[in-house]
């Protein structure tokens, strides 16, 4: 079946099969920052954006997602936002293979959008469907909090 | 969602069916099917409801991406066990309305065995209940090892649902009918862990079950009636 998509901002038409998931569909069509980790809805690797809201690519169904605008970090390269979080996480150390970075990166771009001067709580908890199995979140923590105070 | 693999002949995409809302209509909160889960979170309704006790719930299931994929259909229809939505919703006296079947009360709809249905909408009674929601995890992402949800309103009506026995919630209506006409919460909590059958798997034993149920109905009394 085919189905359009608006990825990154650029409309496409794209050709499914009924029991696609999104994430593969990106992957096939080279959005390789969309990472394929648990499949199950778990570890939050495959995170993407869905009309600027964060979801599990690896649990939508490609046609469910017909019509809809996805965001991966490829289509943040310019984005200032994008920038501020990546730096603050480079700057402490809190990427160590950098496999959940892409995810995690999105999810706080949505987390600004969403919440208004967060407390360290509130991150944590918006957070907590992004596993890292290398860094044991306190450098991240740090970041994502130095990337809050510096924007605030 | 992926909680299993399964060959599946027919999907319906209930999306773009109008099943999308939150709203207040005639003294009933009702909540369309196909609203997910972050949507419900984020409205201002829910936000106020039940003193904000329906948010704490919410924002206690798994992650923010998986809610805002997680729909009130898929949440309730399949009557999971480890459910915490399903236990709160019967607490608050909840009624489902199916396109088929019609409307009846959740306790009805989680013992009947309708399987071919689509859930319209939940229709949740806007009673002044003052709620509370409990539960043992082993860490805050993860299953609850066992659930509970308590509420009363002013007329001191009693509602209490524990869940994830493993098996799906359901009321204790024992203790609910003792605390009509008594006040020891203590003993009432007793009474709604022994009315209850416990299981084992995974998370947790049946004996482990057994003894944390009456702690967590206790507390979940003694916060309705601070
Ligand atoms: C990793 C993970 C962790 C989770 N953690 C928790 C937790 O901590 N607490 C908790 O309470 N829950 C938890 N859940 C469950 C979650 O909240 C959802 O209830 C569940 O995933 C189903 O959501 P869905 O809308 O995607 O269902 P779907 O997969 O879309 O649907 C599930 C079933 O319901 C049917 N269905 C969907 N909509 C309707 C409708 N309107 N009418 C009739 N049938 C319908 C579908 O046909 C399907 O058979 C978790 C789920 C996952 C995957
Ligand atoms: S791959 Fe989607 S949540 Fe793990
Ligand atoms: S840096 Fe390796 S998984 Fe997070």
């Amino acid at each position: 079946m085919k189905i359009i998509l608006t990825i990154n901002n650029v409309k496409r038409e794209v050709e499914i099969s009924p029991s696609e998931f999104l994430l593969d569909v990106l992957r096939r069509l080279d959005y390789m920052s969309v990472k394929k980790g648990c499949d199950t809805g778990t570890c939050g690797v495959c995170t993407v954006l869905m009309d600027g809201k964060p979801v599990l690519s690896c649990s939508v169904l490609a046609a469910s997602a017909d019509g809809h605008e996805i965001t991966t970090i490829e289509g943040l390269e310019n984005d200032p936002e994008f920038k501020a979080i990546s730096n603050a996480l480079l700057e402490e150390g809190a990427d160590q293979c950098g496999f959940c970075s892409p995810g995690l990166i999105l999810n706080v771009y949505a987390m600004k959008k969403e919440l208004k001067n967060p407390s360290e709580e509130d991150m944590k908890k918006y957070l907590v469907g992004n596993l890292c199995r290398c860094t044991g979140y306190v450098p991240q923590m740090r970041a994502i909090k130095k990337y809050f105070e510096v924007k605030a | 969602m992926r909680l299993s693999s399964r060959k599946i002949d027919l999907a319906i995409d209930l999306q773009d069916a109008g099943l999308n809302y939150v709203k207040i209509e005639s003294d009933e909160l009702k909540i369309g099917g196909a609203t997910t889960l972050g949507e419900i979170e984020r409205n201002e309704i829910i936000k106020a409801a039940f003193n904000g006790e329906l948010i704490k719930t919410l924002q206690a299931i798994w992650s923010v991406q998986l809610r805002n994929i997680a729909t009130i259909g898929g949440t309730i229809f399949p009557r999971l066990g480890f459910s915490d939505l399903i236990t709160v919703l019967l607490a608050l006296n909840t009624d489902v309305v199916l396109y088929n079947n019609g409307r009846m009360p959740l306790e009805v709809f989680l013992e009947e065995k309708i399987r071919k249905d689509i859930l319209v909408e939940l229709a949740i009674k806007k009673e002044n209940r003052k709620l509370s929601f409990q539960y043992m995890r082993n860490s805050f992402y993860d299953f609850s090892i066992l659930n509970t949800a308590v509420s009363v309103d002013e007329n001191k009506d009693f509602r209490i649902a524990i869940g994830a026995r493993p098996a799906v919630a359901s009321l204790a209506k024992k203790a609910m009918n003792y605390l009509k006409e008594n006040d020891n919460i203590e003993e009432a909590a007793k009474i709604a862990a022994e009315e209850m059958t416990f299981g084992s798997n995974i998370k947790g034993s049946k004996e482990y079950r057994e003894m944390i149920a009456p702690v967590l109905v206790r507390r979940g009394l003694e916060e309705v009636l601070r």
